[in-house]
């Protein structure tokens, strides 16, 4: 059964926050700390599968993006979430791609979605808008009608209508 | 169908798709002979054999692929976001449209993900008709994919067969949820109604037909050689690769890795139920195949034990504050129009917290990771959707296969684009 106090024999300085989701643990982690903490838990504890990372917008002043990393361990069927956070004025999170290739799609997603920028990301692109595209739509600021000339849309008079 | 364009990496469009495709080995030969260049093939997005609106650009050498790329978002219409503004309730109809080959199952997952927020548990009896729910569409789904599958490698046959057994498959959801496609059938806390002796009687038939069916498809396809000899040894996928790259369901099973959700996190009342996880070891193609063709079998031996299990009870949850009340109910009683009020204009109202729920779907693990903040609409709703991530696979098994394999190995993907998208 594994516990995140197991990393502290792997990394000394090793500090984290601890969570529940549900039944399932969940750790947050400094940002500067995920690429390390990655490697141990993948190499050491067999969190060898990769399931999913997702972006959150906290909407608060400090620290207002969250990263949350969903892993599995095939042999002994264990989840566990990773947490981590960055600010809106340098949203930075290391990309841990390097480690789990499936981290790649996920990350450009969540790039693409919340403008979250994954350092040493091999092909940092956004994954379902244009590219040229200003905005990151999942972003709380964002409204659900759009920004209205934001993207070109077909000549439709009904349209007009409707976004009016 | 398919544009061609010869590509000088000098002159080659600035964009970045094209970088990106381009960017994964630099060495570009030049021959004097146009035949000698490589060149880039741009598939789709309107391409009959990627399943939807998928787009890879191909980069090639003669007809070998050295390497692909693949682009998403042509039916990307925002789900995640729509979810973040509307009731838990009002979002049930947009799971329909996510996996559009197998919708019960996406109402399944969605329902029980609000379900664990919410700390609700559903009767007995709703939890069997779940289970024959999902083996539905799991059928539905895999007869779905043997079918195109056999369809893109040129056995048009068989999609003709899978189609009408999957006609069968339409009329019982008709009469079990009242409508054919978009079915919306789970509520949270149950289901929308419950099943008839009918609609009973109508699953036993459509299962006695099956077996005789799919012996049918198995002498058209099982020994043939076009498409034995188009399938086999292709789209190679390694089982360590398959993990790293996050591959869940059929894809990951026919790498020989025996993951099943229904096994290893079992919800509902399969660990009551007696069913075999199918794995293949060639880890290819036509392995992905026959994985989904075996396991049509289980599924019809899971839901033969479902319905012995069936006995009359409640299918709801007796939680006034989460469940939407029958519409008698509403029409007779002040309490109930008063929490059908409530349940409709302001929705449910989980406590604060996250919650990850994710339920074994015909292509992999579907999951919602939910984010409550107290009110009645979620404050994030992330999809985790299987096709998603088997397509992130695909570059990797395109990689040195021929262009004539390309077709059947998006088609062993068995790739939804809506679920992609998102």
């Amino acid at each position: 059964m594994f516990t995140f106090d197991d990393i502290k024999t792997h990394l000394a300085d090793f500090t984290y926050e601890p969570l529940d989701v549900t039944g399932t643990m969940c750790a947050i982690i400094p940002s500067e700390k995920i690429r390390d903490v990655a490697r141990i838990i993948k190499e050491q504890f067999g969190f060898t599968h990769f399931i999913d990372v997702l972006g959150v917008d906290r909407n608060e002043r400090k620290m207002r993006f969250e990263v949350i990393y969903n892993l599995r361990n095939p042999q002994t069927k264990e989840r566990i979430f990773l947490k981590t956070r960055c600010d809106e004025r340098d949203p930075h999170v290391l990309s841990v791609v390097s480690i789990w290739s499936g981290a790649n799609w996920h990350e450009r997603e969540a790039f693409d979605m919340y403008g979250i920028i994954f350092d040493g990301h091999p092909d940092m692109r956004r994954m379902y808008m244009p590219d040229d595209f200003e905005y990151n739509p999942l972003r709380k600021d964002f409204p659900l009608m759009g920004v209205e000339g934001s993207i070109p849309l077909p000549e439709h008079p009904e349209m007009a209508v409707s976004m009016n | 169908m398919i544009e061609q364009e010869l590509i000088n990496p000098k002159t080659a469009p600035k964009q970045k798709i094209y970088e990106a495709l381009l960017s994964k080995d630099t060495s570009v030969t030049l021959g004097e002979d146009s035949l000698d260049n490589q060149m880039i093939l741009n598939m789709g997005p309107q391409h009959p054999a990627t399943h939807g609106v998928l787009r890879v650009l191909l980069r090639l050498d003669g007809e070998t692929i050295i390497s692909s790329e693949c682009e998403l978002g042509y039916l990307h219409r925002g789900y995640e976001k729509l979810a973040e503004n509307m009731t838990y309730h009002e979002f049930i109809p947009h799971t329909d449209r996510l996996d559009y080959i197998s919708p019960i199952a996406n109402n399944v997952a969605y329902c029980m993900a609000v379900e664990k927020l919410m700390h609700v548990h559903v009767p007995r009896r709703a939890e069997i008709i779940r289970v024959i729910c999902c083996e539905l569409a799991r059928i539905s789904s895999h007869l779905m994919a043997a079918g195109a599958m056999g369809m893109d490698v040129g056995a048009l046959t068989v999609f003709v067969w899978t189609m009408r057994e999957r006609e069968k498959l339409y009329d019982i959801f008709d009469i079990l949820t009242g409508a054919r496609f978009t079915v919306s059938y789970m509520r949270i806390g149950g289901m929308a109604q419950d099943i008839t002796p009918e609609c009973i009687s109508m699953i036993k038939v459509f299962m006695d037909g099956l077996a005789e069916a799919t012996r049918e498809i198995a002498a058209l396809l099982h020994k043939n050689r076009i498409f034995i000899g188009r399938c086999e040894g292709i789209g190679i996928m390694p089982p360590e690769e398959a993990i790293d790259v996050g591959w869940t369901g059929p894809c990951l099973r026919a790498s020989g890795i025996p993951s099943d959700l229904r096994r290893d996190q079992p919800y509902l009342i399969y660990p009551e139920l007696d069913f075999n996880v199918i794995t293949r070891t060639e880890c290819d193609a036509l392995a992905r195949y026959f994985v989904r063709f075996d396991e049509v079998a289980e599924s019809v031996k899971i839901i033969r034990q479902c319905l012995d299990k069936l006995q009359p009870g409640p299918i709801f949850a007796d939680d006034a504050k989460v469940v939407l009340p029958r519409k008698g109910e509403i029409y007779t009683s002040m309490e109930e129009l008063i929490n059908d009020f409530v349940l409709v204009n302001f929705g449910q109202a989980p406590p604060k917290g996250e919650s990850y729920s994710a339920i074994e779907a015909s292509k992999g693990e579907l999951g919602w990771y939910l984010i409550s903040d107290g009110t009645g609409t979620p404050w994030r709703s992330k999809i985790r959707s299987p096709s998603f991530v088997n397509l992130q696979g695909l570059s990797r098994i395109l990689e040195g296969a021929m262009i004539s394999d390309t077709v059947a190995i998006i088609g062993s993907l068995d790739p939804i684009m809506g679920e992609a998208d998102k």
